[in-house]
């Protein structure tokens, strides 16, 4: 609803940025027509016409319907479009979410184990530093040096894996101090505990009390650290997407806002925001099943 | 204010004279700025120079030229008068947002609470980017649209620790008091509360103001955002063409500055956390 207020008043005209300047009004009405933006927008108050023959009403019922309208850019189903681009979306985001998890995972885990040692502090420094680099150069920098000057990647395309892999490198990179550093205060949150005290009173060794029960402890934040990084999983990364050729969700949506193509960008918006709702859900389901002490219901 | 900088480690007082240089350049860009416009004049930034593209770092342009001849040392001034500007604007909209919202949510509780926390869901739940660029859509591409992309789609962080924050204070026996008193709800929440809880703004915009310069170098660097004026975006969109050429200075440049800036600002995010929240403090050892 709110996205289609949105993109309602701020959309403009999509028929005069398709047709151009030079567009005669038949041809402004004709566009209009075909696509239903001739519609009343919210109630029809037309006599002989149904209530709910308007824009925003059709725009629901066909959204129930998984019709995502047509895409006043290509002229062809937007869901046809945004199928196209979830295959190459994916597989570019599901390695850098679990690459990363996995990385940020294990130095979150050697920093709480040697906390306030040498390398809890290098790691800490490097990750602040990490951070604080924009997303934008390391894309550039990645692009330059490895893949132009020392030829080590393929520079744009979407071939085979190789093509994919330094876009994979940079997106777990530059997510990495972020990620290192909420993990161990997430880990290090649980290591204070008492029932820490009482396992290594019972004898465990140090290694096996951090995996097995400081980390299985500290899993809720994590879930939905990553949880929220799902949705978007889906949509792509709009950056990386374009600077190597990646024919994905980010693409798609990069190329719909400057072509105003409002009903790519609207299907877009509605595909996060309903991923991101479903997530959710699915995050306090596995809550209970991590911790046994949520209750559901 | 003292007192914190006190506290403050050596570390942390480094990058709050960091910050105030940036600051101090960006003023001087601000005068600069208006100054040429007021004179209606090009301001020597903006000056295309034909015979002295692409020169190197020297004596007389310290961090060289750009495409047009322009001097790098100057933009880059411009940019941080940018920044700055975007930092402080998108926080004017955010965190007085986010607080009247999460001070109103967490005092009130109940139906209040449901609806602001569904607004929080609700922004939330929108693809950060797309919701900036639409916003940018409609007031038009420039600053404005950054300032309300940016400052309407951040303030959700505020309000939740805003809320979460309020929540604990409500039943305090201080404003248990005040409401015997008979204080009025909004007198109680911030002649009353807001006090005790202000500490988090600081945090926040600390956290905040980082986080906005990028988002703002990410948008304009997709041409999207501002126009026109030299923002570090589009001086790096500017550069990245050139880099294939050899021509690394201005590249070099705006990375270091907007790298320096966010680096001290998110490591005294750290820092004032670590000092203002007690919460944390203790949990650390």
């Amino acid at each position: 609803m709110l996205t289609f207020v949105l993109f309602h008043v701020v959309g403009g005209s999509p028929a005069l940025t398709v047709l151009g300047k030079n567009a005669t009004k038949e041809s402004i009405a004709a566009f209009n027509h075909r696509y239903g933006y001739d519609k009343p927008l919210l109630v029809n108050t037309n006599k002989g016409e149904s209530v709910f023959d308007t824009q925003f009403f059709n725009f629901v019922a066909n959204l129930a319907k998984g019709d995502f309208g047509i895409s006043t850019q290509y002229d062809e189903p937007v869901a046809d479009i945004l199928k196209r681009g979830v295959g190459p979306s994916l597989t570019l985001t599901v390695p850098i979410l679990f690459g990363g998890t996995i990385v940020a995972l294990s130095l979150a885990l050697l920093c709480a184990a040697f906390r306030g040692g040498w390398l809890d502090r290098t790691v800490l420094v490097c990750s602040t530093v990490l951070m604080s680099v924009n997303y934008v150069v390391w894309v550039l920098a990645g692009q330059f040096l490895l893949a132009y000057k020392f030829r080590l990647f393929p520079i744009w395309g979407y071939v085979n894996w190789t093509y994919l892999a330094l876009p994979v490198l940079i997106g777990i990179i530059s997510s990495l101090g972020v990620d290192v550093r909420f993990y161990r205060t997430a880990i290090l949150d649980e290591i204070y505990k008492s029932y820490v005290r009482t396992a290594r009173a019972k004898g465990l060794s140090g290694p096996k009390i951090l995996v097995k029960h400081v980390l299985r402890n500290s899993l809720i934040p994590v879930v939905t650290y990553i949880a929220l990084a799902i949705p978007y999983l889906f949509t792509g990364s709009l950056m990386l997407e374009t600077f190597f050729g990646i024919p994905g969700l980010g693409n798609v949506s990069l190329n719909a806002i400057h072509s105003a193509d409002m009903a790519v960008v609207r299907a877009l918006v509605v595909l996060g925001a309903l991923l991101y709702q479903g997530v959710n859900l699915i995050t306090d389901l596995a809550y209970a099943w991590l911790d046994p002490r949520v209750r559901l219901g | 204010m003292r007192e914190l900088w006190r506290k403050l480690s050596k570390v942390g007082r480094l990058c709050l004279i960091v910050i105030a240089g940036y600051f101090a350049l960006a003023v001087y860009g601000e005068v600069q700025y208006r100054v040429a416009r007021a004179r209606d004049i090009t301001p020597s930034y903006n000056v295309v120079h034909e015979q002295q593209r692409y020169q190197p770092p020297s004596l007389r342009h310290i961090m060289g030229t750009d495409n047009l001849g322009r001097d790098v040392a100057q933009r880059l001034i411009q940019g941080s008068r940018i920044a700055f500007h975007v930092g402080i604007m998108t926080s004017l909209i955010a965190i007085p947002l986010g607080v009247f919202l999460g001070l109103l949510g967490g005092y009130f509780g109940g139906k209040v609470d449901s609806i602001v926390v569904w607004l929080c869901a609700t922004v939330a739940s929108m693809p950060g980017l797309l919701f900036i660029l639409a916003i940018s859509m409609v007031v038009g591409q420039g600053l404005l649209g950054i300032y309300l992309g940016i400052g309407l789609t951040t303030w959700v962080g505020v309000c939740r620790t805003i809320r979460a924050e309020v929540m604990k204070h409500r039943d305090r026996a201080y404003v248990q008091a005040a409401r015997v008193l008979g204080y009025s709800h909004l007198r109680i929440m911030f002649r009353h509360i807001l006090p005790n809880v202000a500490h988090i703004i600081l945090i926040q915009f600390s956290i905040r103001f980082p986080g906005a310069v990028a988002t703002e170098v990410f948008i304009s660097f997709l041409g999207i955002g501002v126009q026109g004026e030299p923002s570090w975006g589009i001086m790096i969109n500017n550069a990245r063409l050139r880099l294939w050429q050899g021509i690394w200075w201005e590249m070099t440049f705006v990375t270091l500055a907007i790298f320096t800036l966010v680096l001290v600002f998110n490591h005294l995010a750290d820092e004032l956390r670590d000092l203002l929240d007690p919460a944390l403090r203790n949990q650390r050892n």
